[in-house]
């Protein structure tokens, strides 16, 4: 299978592991990922505060250069994706038509690594069960909203990522906080510690042990403010905040998750070689 | 993108008649559930509904003088749950947008600066260079040695690239920035 692949410019930098364990995983499942040629930045949410039509024109280059490649696209960061497939619709909308056929699709790497066909290809391939590892699922805003634009079959409750963890072995539990914001889009760092910090008492009080998310945003929100968060809260948190692809390619036995792991600031190390996955 | 679709999208907003018209918020019969599940209201002077009803009352002033633009995450809870379908999200890009276009200084200093150098950073590179586009904004708003310590983690991990990553055809990028002097003609 081959498919177009947008990084991103977290990817590129403070999410260089997402990027590692999402082409090692994707090798091992026979997916061939090309790089978008020459791609842009999205604009992300700077673009679309200040100026509608460069947010626009920022995605759409994108979509024209994968346009060209005949692929579907697959976007591993949620704020990329919210803004190609803003920029897809909004298109459509003024070309009168959706759906129209040759269109290419831009998908999420949750929803395309989590359909049946790849879904089935990873419990062939899982070498080592994850078995004992308690974690939450969080998918943050934009994988899921707005629902016009992710088309989520369930926008409050997605399913992507429990699923996945039940395959590889972990133990997903339930929490209230799955798709609530971590304010990974906002500057004023007094929210922002605000909001990650409830998220992190949430995951504390549920009774878990690691934190899965698919985002890059989140993911940096969520593991880099820990020690200033418990400076304010007075608790200790040590939660690893791993990626769900990470996570995959540990149940594939990836020899390269010791080099993922080792960028994170919570060493996620301790836990899995206490529970025998590492 | 061609040009019609382009000129379908940036319509002045005060083709409606009505100010907000074109995103329909006189629709808003303020069931309050935006300002119910925004993540941020605690941090807002005006709370979403308020927003929407201070629009439709036509209190430009109000509305462009508020925190609240500036302080939404961007998280689409409020558009996602509104009964009546109305875009609240887009409704606070858009209040962000006027009122960068008329020049006003917002409220949120450090988010327009942010945004500033997040767009600088793209219009040079075609890419977000991380570390110099947070060098430049800790620069602009006289906090550089906030986060540092953090930053420093980073780089350590190999987060953060020194050399920013460059397109091959970056002039295109400067392109779809908005070109002051070809804009009259």
């Amino acid at each position: 299978m081959e498919v177009s692949y947008y990084p991103g410019c977290s990817l590129h930098g403070t999410a260089r592991e997402y990027d590692e364990s999402t082409r090692e995983v994707s090798e091992a499942l026979g997916v061939k990922l090309h790089e978008l040629e020459d791609w842009n930045c999205c604009g992300a949410s700077s673009a679309h505060s200040t100026d509608e039509t460069l947010a626009l024109r920022l995605a759409a280059r994108n979509l024209v250069i994968a346009q060209r490649t005949g692929l579907d696209v697959v976007v591993p960061c949620a704020a990329c994706f919210s803004r190609l497939k803003a920029a897809q619709k909004v298109e459509e909308e003024a070309r009168g038509g959706t759906g129209a056929k040759g269109t290419l699709r831009v998908l999420s790497l949750l929803e395309f690594l989590a359909a049946p066909a790849l879904r089935e290809k990873i419990a062939s391939r899982k070498k080592r069960s994850l078995e004992g590892l308690t974690v939450v699922c969080y998918y943050g805003c934009l994988w899921v909203r707005p629902p016009k634009w992710t088309e989520a079959k369930q926008p409050e409750n997605p399913v992507a990522l429990e699923r996945l963890m039940k395959l590889l072995g972990a133990r997903p539990i339930p929490w209230s906080y799955q798709t609530d914001c971590c304010g990974g889009s906002l500057v004023l760092t007094d929210i922002v510690r605000r909001l990650t910090g409830r998220l992190l008492d949430g995951a504390l009080e549920a009774g878990a042990e690691a934190v899965v998310v698919a985002c890059p945003l989140c993911q940096a929100n969520l593991d880099t403010r820990q020690e200033e968060i418990a400076r304010e809260t007075g608790r200790a948190y040590g939660l690893p905040i791993l990626y769900f692809t990470e996570l995959i390619g540990l149940s594939f036995g990836s020899p390269q998750a010791h080099r993922w792991f080792r960028r994170h600031f919570v060493d996620p190390r301790g836990l899995l070689s206490a529970k025998g996955l590492l | 993108m061609d040009r019609t679709v382009e000129e379908k999208i940036s319509r002045t907003p005060h083709d409606g008649g009505l100010w907000g018209g074109h995103l329909h918020v006189q629709d808003c019969y303020q069931c309050q559930r935006c300002s119910a599940g925004c993540p941020v209201a605690f941090a807002m002077d005006l709370k979403p509904h308020q927003i929407m009803q201070a629009i439709s009352l036509g209190m430009k002033d109000r509305v462009l003088s508020s925190r609240t633009p500036w302080v939404c995450a961007s998280c689409y809870t409020c558009t996602t749950r509104c009964p009546n379908e109305i875009d609240i999200a887009k409704v606070m890009d858009w209040l962000r947008q006027v009122a960068l276009a008329e020049g006003r200084m917002p409220v949120e200093r450090e988010v327009a600066l942010f945004h500033r150098a997040f767009l600088d950073s793209i219009r040079s590179h075609g890419r977000v260079h991380e570390l110099g586009m947070m060098a430049r904004y800790k620069t602009k708003t006289g906090k550089f040695f906030e986060d540092l310590k953090l930053g420093w983690k980073m780089f350590l991990k190999g987060k953060l690239k020194i050399w920013p990553s460059r397109l091959r055809r970056r002039r295109e990028i400067a392109e779809l920035f908005p070109q002051p002097n070809r804009r009259e003609a």
